[in-house]
């Protein structure tokens, strides 16, 4: 009684997948973030025995590849006892393995804070915590913004990784439909599509978010000259010559 | 299910398969590389004439592979290149991939290191009458090109890396070989453990390479 479905009528199913991988998407990155701070932090102190430990897992993290790290932690870690979730497991992985890479971000952020700031905390005998999170870090944080907004878009890809341990997100979805429907060609043309649509609102959302921090900081921070505006221009005019473009080659 | 313990002896018995992927990987990178890499300069050339309708149709090709998952990239090429009658193997479809999703990336790179360069060097050669050919051959793209060698380094790194997804495709590289192994002997610990081992060790000594590179060049400038 049934006539062949379409890829049509497996699309409510298919977008049901966009909460799944938006969930994901913003649970790593909330992983991510502290983990960054903490990693970029741990690797500044003057402790080796905090310094090495935060160089070790960035190493780790950044060194081998990001779904060995999520097979081994869907296949492996639960042979020691330790059974996570899949969506836990998924989100843990990425947003340490993303965190690792975004602490060159924080590192960065927070060598952009002049040196005065954090001698002038000192000379005014401000305790260390205080110093790193009333003094450094407001200050940091807002130059961060902008890079944590293009991990945003990098996590969202990211995601179509955490198909392959079952999450049901919109890579899962589509390799279902695809093999139901006998061929996989439009559904992950449609797939492709989706991820780039939701890649542009993210990061219309990401300018949104700077701009508003950017007037924030502009208010709070004066007297740091704060480069938001270097960081935001993209288009610079090209130094080639207009001559070599000629039809010469 | 609780015990668990590695063991050597079965360790040592799964690297003879394991090495097979390896050679798979290796051959991945090293295709996927050249590509992105020939690719990129390709698409470099493209933005940097402004040819109507080109152009604009090259950007939006670039942007839209650096905004889209590499995985889904990878499934799409696979399930639609034999549509399309172009019936490759795998591991062919798995290199087109890596390299169209890294000549995106190559391509921003190779432009810093062109805009980068002096503009005495396009004077100088303005003004030595030089044919635009070996202009770009002979002046520009040599010092364009070995001020990025790092960066274009670290795009290996990552594509040697990102090569674990062509397990998806059915590319019996690294990875699906050891969760081959995982899968027949339900010993996953041992196998998948030497694989991201594996993986750790040439990508942390090739990053650690690359940034001593960059470091000398800088104490040479």
């Amino acid at each position: 009684m049934t006539s062949p479905k379409s890829l049509w009528d497996f699309l409510p199913f298919f977008l049901g997948g966009v909460p799944v991988t938006l969930e994901v998407t913003f649970l790593a990155m909330a992983v991510a973030v502290p983990v960054a701070v903490i990693l970029a932090i741990g690797r500044k102190s003057p402790h080796a025995l905090v310094r090495w430990p935060a160089g070790f897992i960035i190493e780790f993290f950044r060194g081998s590849s990001a779904l060995v790290q999520l097979f081994w932690a869907f296949y492996v870690l639960p042979l020691f006892g330790l059974n996570l979730p899949p969506l836990l497991c998924g989100v843990l992985v990425l947003g340490v393995n993303e965190g690792s890479y975004m602490s060159e971000v924080v590192r960065a952020g927070l060598d952009a804070v002049p040196k005065g700031q954090r001698e002038a905390a000192m000379v005014l005998g401000l305790p260390a915590h205080y110093r790193l999170f009333r003094i450094i870090l407001p200050q940091a944080l807002p130059l961060m913004v902008p890079p944590f907004g293009n991990e945003l878009i990098t996590m969202l890809k990211f995601t179509a990784l955490v198909s392959l341990v079952t999450i049901q997100d919109l890579s899962f979805r589509a390799s279902l439909i695809g093999d139901t429907l006998g061929h996989s060609g439009p559904i992950f043309a449609l797939t492709i599509v989706v991820y780039f649509v939701l890649a542009l609102i993210l990061g219309g959302l990401v300018h949104l978010l700077e701009r508003a921090v950017a007037r924030g900081a502009g208010r709070h921070v004066t007297g740091v000259a704060a480069p938001h505006g270097a960081l935001l221009t993209t288009a610079r005019p090209s130094p080639v010559p207009a001559w070599a473009l000629g039809g010469g080659a | 299910m609780s015990g668990f313990h590695w063991e050597w002896a079965f360790a040592w018995s799964t690297v003879p398969q394991l090495a097979e992927g390896v050679v798979v990987t290796v051959i991945a990178t090293a295709a996927g590389s050249a590509i992105a890499f020939v690719l990129g300069l390709v698409w470099t050339f493209v933005r940097i004439a402004q040819i109507r309708l080109v152009t604009p149709a090259v950007w939006f090709f670039v942007q839209f592979i650096r905004g889209t998952p590499l995985l889904i990239q990878l499934y799409f090429l696979f399930y639609v290149l034999p549509t399309w009658g172009l019936t490759v193997s795998a591991l062919a479809t798995g290199i087109i991939g890596l390299g169209l999703f890294f000549s995106a990336y190559a391509t921003e790179i190779y432009r810093a290191g062109i805009e980068d360069l002096p503009a005495g060097q396009w004077e100088a050669a303005l003004a030595l009458g030089l044919p635009i050919r070996r202009v770009w051959t002979g002046i520009i793209l040599p010092q364009a090109i070995r001020a990025v060698l790092p960066m274009l380094g670290n795009i290996v790194v990552s594509m040697f890396k990102q090569t674990a997804l062509l397990s998806t495709i059915t590319v019996l590289e690294l990875l699906a070989h050891g969760m081959a192994i995982g899968q027949m002997t339900y010993r996953f610990v041992e196998p998948l453990t030497l694989v991201g081992a594996f993986y750790f060790a040439v990508s942390y000594l090739s990053a650690r390479a690359l940034r001593s590179l960059e470091t000398r060049d800088e104490v040479r400038a």
